[in-house]
């Protein structure tokens, strides 16, 4: 008996396995203008991506109910981890935790649509490059945007620099939610820190390579292909109270306002950030 | 739109080629034009109907004397080409006919007394290919670096030219079409012949977002702007996107991935296999904003994966993977592997 019903699950399985590789050989999904493959993203990157998150990351999530269910919305987090796997994990998280599933639509460096096959993969997971007329596009058909304003200053700090928010760059993501009148969402990534602790940089390698950094970790390069596998740290996402930009609209141009605004974000994150380093005071706790 | 704001004399460019040619017979065909004449250095082909038109041979050049002595209140300046046609002197003869003849036109139309409208064909190459280029462009973005492609550079220059005779003569409205390129059952193109290959080469680790533009929409909306006041410049494209995989899935031909050098030497060796042109389309993608658009015709153009499925549905012969044979596939897959796990269980 049992036997029986779990031939049926495993018959179903077969039958949307082989379905969606029918869609996927003759062509037969949309992608929209930005490239995104929904499709795809949800049947193939996501679950791979959900195994890393839950099994070796063992990541908490808070605070899902602070992303909107419905209209634009900018979700800033704090970068880290030598390369950007916080980015990928605080888009699935979103798609998880938020009411409706919501996709997170990355902002990404220009240097991503530079390079060959990353340029692709980026851009069917949802990733447009980080420029104001993308950010406001974006944000004014109602998605949910996901930046990272640190940038490589985030991504590529040195180990000891820790969970300390790098400068803010211009604040150009905070005229873009102004402009469009999108709530700024403030996120808080802890364990990306610890996947690839970044004790190195060789600088000349890296001028050489025209990457903005070449990472020398307790791993890598010494292990080779393996030095990639990321370290298994515990980490917390959390999403915090959405800022309202609505009233501000005409004030997208004065630096002031913008300058102040960026700041506000930055300081809560820097605050949410100490607080769930306080709920983890081992890195590599379960 | 007053009725004697038609104009009833209409000069078309590029009458050789198949748009300038329907163009021009779709115009002769109206009972409120009442001369068409189209101009180009080339014979028209054989298979056009031509019959309402008066053809006239020759270069460009000799446009001046056609709108002064016959008073000509339109100009379609459809004599440009997107690719390089071996049969008709190459890369060279193109740029030629390109920069040189819209140069030589223009010049013809500023001197034009009777001139009332002046339609150009563009194309979103005009855009430029790079990867620090937003994901969609309106018609204010300019090009971040010069295009590598030939016709990109001519495009560019032609847009240039016009901008100028903008500035000399205000009172005629000119209007500037960017075409995305044109696909349709009818339609061939350099681009369309590479598509309809059995494999298509593709350039390794890139998907780029195409945007095709139906024929008979872009049709319709030169006539319009030949027949009413459109001033300015817009993009012409079917709303939506296909990734080129996913193009080539769709056409049931298989993609051939190879480095993207190997394609520049390709396209440095000529013999019309890809042009550099083609290849920054293929790396970086292109897709354009049409609201400009459909707020001034009141037009949506079908969209570029229905205009797609009508150059399919044409282009049966050479698909290998059709969904037919696909669909076939899995269910004898999925047969089969029920079989199987019956004759196991018992």
């Amino acid at each position: 008996m049992t036997e029986e019903i779990s031939g049926d699950v495993w018959d179903r399985r077969v039958a949307s396995g082989l379905a969606f590789l029918r869609r996927r050989l003759s062509g037969a999904y949309e992608v929209d203008e930005f490239g995104f493959d929904a499709e795809l993203t949800e049947g193939v990157v996501h679950p791979l991506l959900r195994v890393l998150q839950r099994d070796w990351f063992r990541t908490e999530i808070f605070g899902g109910k602070h992303i909107p269910a419905d209209g634009g919305g900018l979700i800033v987090g704090n970068h880290s981890g030598t390369v950007a796997m916080d980015a990928t994990m605080l888009a699935l998280a979103c798609h998880d935790e938020s009411d409706g599933n919501r996709h997170m639509r990355l902002l990404g460096a220009d240097f991503v649509f530079k390079l060959p096959v990353l340029s692709e993969l980026a851009r069917k997971s949802g990733v447009t490059l980080a420029c104001t007329p993308d950010a406001e596009r974006l944000l004014s058909s109602g998605e949910l945007v996901g930046v990272f304003p640190e940038g490589f200053k985030g991504v590529g700090k040195p180990f000891r620099d820790r969970y300390k928010l790098q400068r803010f760059g211009r604040g150009g993501f905070v005229s873009a939610a102004l402009r469009t009148g999108a709530p700024i969402i403030p996120a808080a990534i802890v364990g990306a820190e610890e996947i690839y602790p970044l004790i190195g940089n060789i600088k000349p390698l890296a001028r050489v390579l025209g990457a903005p950094y070449f990472p020398v970790t307790p791993t890598f390069p010494w292990l080779g292909p393996l030095g990639l596998v990321p370290l298994p740290s515990k980490w917390l996402i959390e999403f915090g109270e959405p800022i309202p930009t609505e009233d501000m609209r005409d004030q997208a141009d004065d630096p002031m306002v913008v300058f102040n605004l960026a700041d506000q974000v930055r300081e809560t994150i820097q605050a949410m950030l100490h607080a769930l380093l306080e709920r983890r005071p081992d890195p590599f706790s379960q | 739109m007053a009725q004697d704001a038609r104009p009833q004399v209409v000069l078309v460019t590029g009458v050789s080629r198949f748009l300038g040619a329907q163009i021009a017979a779709n115009l002769a065909a109206r009972p409120d034009v009442h001369q068409v004449i189209g101009l180009d250095p080339f014979p028209p082909s054989t298979d056009a109907d031509l019959s309402g038109v008066e053809v006239v041979q020759a270069d460009l050049r000799s446009a001046e004397e056609i709108i002064v002595d016959l008073g000509v209140r339109a100009v379609a300046h459809l004599a440009v080409i997107s690719s390089p046609d071996q049969g008709r002197g190459g890369r060279a003869a193109m740029k030629e006919q390109n920069v040189i003849g819209t140069m030589q036109l223009l010049a013809a139309c500023q001197q034009a007394p009777s001139l009332r409208r002046l339609v150009v064909r563009s194309s979103t190459a005009a855009y430029g290919a790079s990867f620090r280029d937003p994901a969609v462009f309106t018609e204010d973005t300019e090009p971040r670096e010069i295009p590598r492609g030939g016709y990109a550079r001519d495009i560019l220059d032609i847009e240039g030219y016009v901008r100028g005779f903008r500035r000399r003569r205000p009172d005629v409205a000119a209007t500037v079409l960017r075409f995305a390129p044109f696909i349709g059952p009818a339609a061939e193109t350099a681009l369309l012949r590479y598509l309809a290959r059995p494999a298509v080469p593709t350039v390794f680790g890139r998907d780029p977002r195409l945007q095709f533009i139906h024929v008979d929409d872009a049709l319709a909306l030169i006539e319009r702007s030949v027949m009413e006041d459109h001033a300015g410049t817009f993009n012409v494209a079917g709303p939506g996107t296909l990734m080129l995989s996913q193009a080539v899935r769709r056409a049931g031909r298989v993609a051939l991935p190879i480095l993207e050098p190997g394609l520049t030497l390709a396209a440095a060796a000529g013999r019309g296999i890809i042009s550099q042109d083609q290849i920054d389309l293929f790396v970086y993608g292109r897709v354009v904003d049409i609201s400009r658009l459909v707020a001034e015709f009141g037009f949506t153009p079908r969209s570029t994966p229905a205009a797609f499925d009508d150059f399919v549905r044409t282009h049966a012969a050479g698909a290998s993977l059709t969904p037919q044979r696909l669909a076939a596939a899995e269910k004898s897959f999925l047969e089969t592997i029920q079989r199987v796990r019956r004759e196991v269980r018992s």
